[in-house]
Protein backbone atom coordinates (compact mmCIF):
# COMPACT_ATOMS: atom_id res chain seq x y z
CA UNK A 1 0.00 0.00 0.00
CA UNK A 2 2.78 2.39 0.92
CA UNK A 3 5.13 1.04 -1.72
CA UNK A 4 4.82 4.19 -3.84
CA UNK A 5 6.83 5.97 -1.13
CA UNK A 6 9.87 3.80 -1.65
CA UNK A 7 11.25 5.38 -4.85
CA UNK A 8 11.55 8.67 -2.95
CA UNK A 9 14.44 7.22 -0.95
CA UNK A 10 16.38 7.60 -4.19
CA UNK A 11 18.41 10.84 -3.90
CA UNK A 12 17.45 12.23 -7.29
CA UNK A 13 13.73 11.60 -6.77
CA UNK A 14 13.94 13.04 -3.25
CA UNK A 15 15.66 16.13 -4.62
CA UNK A 16 13.04 16.66 -7.31
CA UNK A 17 10.17 16.15 -4.86
CA UNK A 18 11.70 18.66 -2.41
CA UNK A 19 12.12 21.11 -5.24
CA UNK A 20 8.43 20.78 -6.11
CA UNK A 21 7.21 21.08 -2.51
CA UNK A 22 9.43 24.01 -1.54
CA UNK A 23 7.44 26.89 -3.15
CA UNK A 24 4.23 25.71 -1.45
CA UNK A 25 5.80 25.52 1.97
CA UNK A 26 7.49 28.89 1.47
CA UNK A 27 4.34 30.63 0.30
CA UNK A 28 2.15 29.19 3.06
CA UNK A 29 4.74 29.86 5.76
CA UNK A 30 5.07 33.52 4.77
CA UNK A 31 1.28 33.94 4.51
CA UNK A 32 0.63 32.32 7.90
CA UNK A 33 3.41 34.07 9.81
CA UNK A 34 2.58 37.47 8.30
CA UNK A 35 -1.12 37.07 9.18
CA UNK A 36 -0.50 35.72 12.67
CA UNK A 37 2.13 38.31 13.54
CA UNK A 38 0.22 41.36 12.29
CA UNK A 39 -2.98 40.09 13.93
CA UNK A 40 -1.17 39.34 17.18
CA UNK A 41 0.80 42.58 17.34
CA UNK A 42 -1.86 45.07 16.27
CA UNK A 43 -5.34 43.55 16.44
CA UNK A 44 -5.46 41.05 19.31
CA UNK A 45 -6.86 42.59 22.51
CA UNK A 46 -4.55 43.78 25.28
CA UNK A 47 -4.20 41.33 28.18
CA UNK A 48 -5.89 42.54 31.37
CA UNK A 49 -2.99 41.40 33.55
CA UNK A 50 0.12 41.62 31.41
CA UNK A 51 -0.81 44.57 29.22
CA UNK A 52 0.89 44.57 25.83
CA UNK A 53 3.95 42.63 26.99
CA UNK A 54 2.01 39.42 26.41
CA UNK A 55 2.27 40.03 22.64
CA UNK A 56 5.63 38.25 22.82
CA UNK A 57 3.52 35.07 23.08
CA UNK A 58 2.89 35.13 19.32
CA UNK A 59 6.50 34.13 18.67
CA UNK A 60 7.43 32.58 22.01
CA UNK A 61 4.84 29.79 22.02
CA UNK A 62 5.18 28.90 18.31
CA UNK A 63 8.98 28.79 18.65
CA UNK A 64 8.87 26.74 21.86
CA UNK A 65 6.30 24.19 20.68
CA UNK A 66 7.90 23.84 17.26
CA UNK A 67 11.36 23.45 18.82
CA UNK A 68 10.04 20.26 20.42
CA UNK A 69 8.12 19.15 17.32
CA UNK A 70 11.21 19.68 15.16
CA UNK A 71 13.22 17.62 17.63
CA UNK A 72 10.75 14.76 17.35
CA UNK A 73 10.95 15.04 13.58
CA UNK A 74 14.73 14.96 13.68
CA UNK A 75 14.80 12.01 16.09
CA UNK A 76 12.27 10.08 13.99
CA UNK A 77 14.36 10.65 10.87
CA UNK A 78 17.51 9.60 12.76
CA UNK A 79 15.74 6.44 13.96
CA UNK A 80 14.65 5.52 10.43
CA UNK A 81 18.20 6.16 9.23
CA UNK A 82 19.71 3.97 11.95
CA UNK A 83 17.28 1.06 11.69
CA UNK A 84 16.53 0.85 7.97
CA UNK A 85 19.76 2.49 6.76
CA UNK A 86 17.88 4.94 4.59
CA UNK A 87 20.42 7.65 3.88
CA UNK A 88 17.81 10.24 2.92
CA UNK A 89 16.49 9.97 6.49
CA UNK A 90 19.96 10.70 7.88
CA UNK A 91 20.22 13.75 5.64
CA UNK A 92 16.81 14.94 6.81
CA UNK A 93 17.95 14.74 10.43
CA UNK A 94 21.11 16.66 9.55
CA UNK A 95 19.00 19.28 7.77
CA UNK A 96 16.63 19.80 10.72
CA UNK A 97 19.26 20.16 13.47
CA UNK A 98 20.45 23.75 12.76
CA UNK A 99 16.87 24.93 12.21
CA UNK A 100 15.78 23.40 15.50
CA UNK A 101 18.71 25.05 17.25
CA UNK A 102 17.75 28.52 15.97
CA UNK A 103 14.08 28.00 16.85
CA UNK A 104 15.04 26.84 20.36
CA UNK A 105 17.25 29.90 20.75
CA UNK A 106 14.30 32.09 19.76
CA UNK A 107 12.06 30.37 22.32
CA UNK A 108 14.65 30.98 25.04
CA UNK A 109 15.39 34.55 24.03
CA UNK A 110 11.79 35.67 23.71
CA UNK A 111 11.08 33.92 27.00
CA UNK A 112 13.81 35.92 28.70
CA UNK A 113 12.57 39.14 27.15
CA UNK A 114 9.09 38.36 28.44
CA UNK A 115 10.31 37.15 31.83
CA UNK A 116 12.13 40.38 32.61
CA UNK A 117 9.04 42.66 32.67
CA UNK A 118 6.67 39.99 34.09
CA UNK A 119 8.79 38.01 36.56
CA UNK A 120 11.45 40.64 37.18
CA UNK A 121 14.25 38.43 35.90
CA UNK A 122 15.68 37.39 32.54
CA UNK A 123 16.44 33.89 33.67
CA UNK A 124 15.76 31.42 36.48
CA UNK A 125 17.15 27.90 36.78
CA UNK A 126 13.81 26.22 37.01
CA UNK A 127 12.63 23.05 35.32
CA UNK A 128 10.96 24.50 32.21
CA UNK A 129 13.72 26.94 31.33
CA UNK A 130 16.57 24.57 32.13
CA UNK A 131 15.12 21.67 30.17
CA UNK A 132 14.57 23.94 27.15
CA UNK A 133 18.20 25.05 27.46
CA UNK A 134 19.20 21.36 27.49
CA UNK A 135 17.23 21.02 24.23
CA UNK A 136 19.40 23.73 22.69
CA UNK A 137 22.54 21.86 23.80
CA UNK A 138 21.15 18.62 22.36
CA UNK A 139 20.66 20.32 19.00
CA UNK A 140 24.18 21.78 19.17
CA UNK A 141 25.53 18.34 20.10
CA UNK A 142 23.86 16.75 17.07
CA UNK A 143 25.21 19.49 14.78
CA UNK A 144 28.73 19.17 16.23
CA UNK A 145 28.76 15.36 16.02
CA UNK A 146 27.53 15.36 12.44
CA UNK A 147 30.21 17.91 11.53
CA UNK A 148 33.09 16.12 13.25
CA UNK A 149 33.32 13.06 11.01
CA UNK A 150 34.60 13.16 7.45
CA UNK A 151 32.70 9.90 6.81
CA UNK A 152 29.09 11.08 6.84
CA UNK A 153 27.61 7.58 7.26
CA UNK A 154 29.50 7.27 10.51
CA UNK A 155 28.68 10.88 11.41
CA UNK A 156 24.96 10.29 10.91
CA UNK A 157 25.11 7.20 13.11
CA UNK A 158 26.82 9.04 15.96
CA UNK A 159 24.57 12.10 15.70
CA UNK A 160 21.51 9.87 15.32
CA UNK A 161 22.18 8.01 18.54
CA UNK A 162 22.51 11.30 20.43
CA UNK A 163 19.29 12.58 18.83
CA UNK A 164 17.37 9.45 19.85
CA UNK A 165 18.70 9.40 23.42
CA UNK A 166 17.81 13.09 23.70
CA UNK A 167 14.12 12.35 23.11
CA UNK A 168 13.88 11.71 26.87
CA UNK A 169 14.13 15.49 27.30
CA UNK A 170 10.93 16.20 25.34
CA UNK A 171 8.37 14.90 27.90
CA UNK A 172 10.46 16.54 30.60
CA UNK A 173 10.04 19.92 28.89
CA UNK A 174 6.37 19.30 28.18
CA UNK A 175 5.38 18.27 31.72
CA UNK A 176 7.97 20.29 33.66
CA UNK A 177 5.37 22.93 34.56
CA UNK A 178 3.11 20.26 36.05
CA UNK A 179 5.72 18.10 37.78
CA UNK A 180 7.66 20.88 39.47
CA UNK A 181 6.67 24.26 40.75
CA UNK A 182 7.88 26.81 38.26
CA UNK A 183 7.73 30.50 37.52
CA UNK A 184 6.57 29.46 34.06
CA UNK A 185 2.82 29.31 33.60
CA UNK A 186 1.16 26.04 32.51
CA UNK A 187 -0.06 25.77 28.94
CA UNK A 188 -3.21 27.63 27.93
CA UNK A 189 -3.85 25.77 24.70
CA UNK A 190 -5.72 22.52 25.28
CA UNK A 191 -6.20 19.95 22.59
CA UNK A 192 -8.92 17.86 24.22
CA UNK A 193 -10.80 20.53 26.17
CA UNK A 194 -11.57 24.19 25.72
CA UNK A 195 -8.44 26.37 25.71
CA UNK A 196 -8.16 28.78 28.61
CA UNK A 197 -7.56 31.70 26.34
CA UNK A 198 -9.79 34.19 24.56
CA UNK A 199 -10.33 33.21 20.92
CA UNK A 200 -9.20 36.56 19.51
CA UNK A 201 -5.81 35.81 21.11
CA UNK A 202 -5.92 32.10 20.36
CA UNK A 203 -6.49 32.34 16.59
CA UNK A 204 -3.43 34.46 15.75
CA UNK A 205 -1.40 32.22 18.07
CA UNK A 206 -2.55 29.05 16.31
CA UNK A 207 -1.91 30.65 12.92
CA UNK A 208 1.65 31.47 13.95
CA UNK A 209 2.20 27.97 15.35
CA UNK A 210 1.20 26.52 11.95
CA UNK A 211 3.29 29.19 10.25
CA UNK A 212 6.38 28.23 12.25
CA UNK A 213 5.78 24.57 11.43
CA UNK A 214 5.54 25.40 7.72
CA UNK A 215 8.63 27.59 7.90
CA UNK A 216 10.61 24.78 9.54
CA UNK A 217 9.31 22.52 6.76
CA UNK A 218 10.44 24.95 4.06
CA UNK A 219 13.89 25.44 5.61
CA UNK A 220 14.27 21.69 6.06
CA UNK A 221 13.60 21.24 2.32
CA UNK A 222 16.19 23.89 1.45
CA UNK A 223 18.86 22.30 3.64
CA UNK A 224 17.84 18.76 2.68
CA UNK A 225 18.38 19.60 -1.00
CA UNK A 226 21.86 20.96 -0.32
CA UNK A 227 22.65 17.91 1.82
CA UNK A 228 21.55 15.55 -0.98
CA UNK A 229 23.88 17.31 -3.43
CA UNK A 230 26.80 17.31 -0.99
CA UNK A 231 26.43 13.58 -0.28
CA UNK A 232 26.00 12.61 -3.93
CA UNK A 233 28.81 14.65 -5.46
CA UNK A 234 29.94 11.69 -7.59
CA UNK A 235 26.55 11.06 -9.23
CA UNK A 236 26.26 12.17 -12.85
CA UNK A 237 23.08 14.21 -12.29
CA UNK A 238 24.77 16.20 -9.51
CA UNK A 239 27.92 16.74 -11.58
CA UNK A 240 25.77 18.03 -14.42
CA UNK A 241 24.12 20.52 -12.06
CA UNK A 242 27.52 21.60 -10.73
CA UNK A 243 28.92 22.12 -14.24
CA UNK A 244 25.81 24.04 -15.31
CA UNK A 245 26.35 26.33 -12.35
CA UNK A 246 30.09 26.61 -12.89
CA UNK A 247 29.49 27.71 -16.48
CA UNK A 248 27.49 30.74 -15.31
CA UNK B 1 -6.84 47.81 15.62
CA UNK B 2 -6.03 47.83 19.31
CA UNK B 3 -3.96 50.99 19.24
CA UNK B 4 -5.12 54.57 18.74
CA UNK B 5 -2.07 55.76 16.85
CA UNK B 6 1.18 54.51 15.34
CA UNK B 7 3.14 55.99 18.24
CA UNK B 8 0.86 54.08 20.58
CA UNK B 9 1.57 50.90 18.66
CA UNK B 10 5.33 51.43 18.88
CA UNK B 11 5.03 52.16 22.59
CA UNK B 12 3.33 48.77 23.27
CA UNK B 13 1.70 50.00 26.46
CA UNK B 14 5.10 50.83 27.94
CA UNK B 15 6.65 47.46 27.11
CA UNK B 16 8.18 48.64 23.83
CA UNK B 17 11.75 47.62 24.71
CA UNK B 18 10.90 44.02 25.65
CA UNK B 19 8.37 43.39 22.87
CA UNK B 20 10.52 44.85 20.08
CA UNK B 21 13.66 43.22 21.47
CA UNK B 22 11.95 39.83 21.34
CA UNK B 23 10.56 40.38 17.84
CA UNK B 24 13.76 41.98 16.54
CA UNK B 25 16.11 39.24 17.71
CA UNK B 26 13.71 36.53 16.51
CA UNK B 27 13.41 37.90 13.01
CA UNK B 28 17.12 38.73 12.79
CA UNK B 29 18.09 35.18 13.73
CA UNK B 30 15.51 33.70 11.37
CA UNK B 31 16.75 35.95 8.56
CA UNK B 32 20.33 34.81 9.18
CA UNK B 33 19.25 31.16 9.15
CA UNK B 34 17.26 31.62 5.94
CA UNK B 35 20.10 33.39 4.11
CA UNK B 36 22.70 30.82 5.22
CA UNK B 37 20.40 27.92 4.28
CA UNK B 38 19.71 29.37 0.84
CA UNK B 39 23.42 29.91 0.14
CA UNK B 40 24.30 26.34 1.13
CA UNK B 41 23.25 24.71 -2.14
CA UNK B 42 25.23 27.15 -4.27
CA UNK B 43 28.30 26.60 -2.12
CA UNK B 44 28.01 22.82 -2.44
CA UNK B 45 27.65 23.02 -6.24
CA UNK B 46 30.60 25.42 -6.60
CA UNK B 47 32.69 23.05 -4.48
CA UNK B 48 31.75 20.10 -6.72
CA UNK B 49 32.43 22.11 -9.89
CA UNK B 50 35.90 22.98 -8.56
CA UNK B 51 36.58 19.33 -7.83
CA UNK B 52 35.55 18.34 -11.34
CA UNK B 53 37.84 21.01 -12.80
CA UNK B 54 40.71 19.71 -10.67
CA UNK B 55 40.13 16.15 -11.88
CA UNK B 56 40.11 17.37 -15.47
CA UNK B 57 43.44 19.16 -15.00
CA UNK B 58 44.96 16.05 -13.43
CA UNK B 59 43.76 13.93 -16.34
CA UNK B 60 45.24 16.38 -18.83
CA UNK B 61 48.66 16.58 -17.19
CA UNK B 62 48.77 12.79 -17.03
CA UNK B 63 48.01 12.40 -20.73
CA UNK B 64 50.57 15.08 -21.59
CA UNK B 65 53.37 13.16 -19.87
CA UNK B 66 52.81 9.90 -21.70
Amino acid sequence: MWKWLHPYADPERAYQLSDKLLPWFTFLAIAFIATGTVWGLAFAPTDYQQGDSYRIIFIHVPAASMSMAAYMGMATAAFIGLVWQIKAADWTAAAIAPIGAVVTFIALFTGASWGKPMWGTWWVWDARLTSELVLLFLYLGVIALYASFEDKVLAARAAGILAIVGVINIPIIKYSVEWWSSLHQPSTIRITEKSTMSTDMLYPLLINIFGFGLMIGALTLVRFKAEILARNAMRPWVREMALARGAK
Amino acid sequence: MQFDSFADFINMGGYAFYVWLAYGVSFASLATLIVLSMRQQGKVLTEIAKKIAREERLKESRSNKS
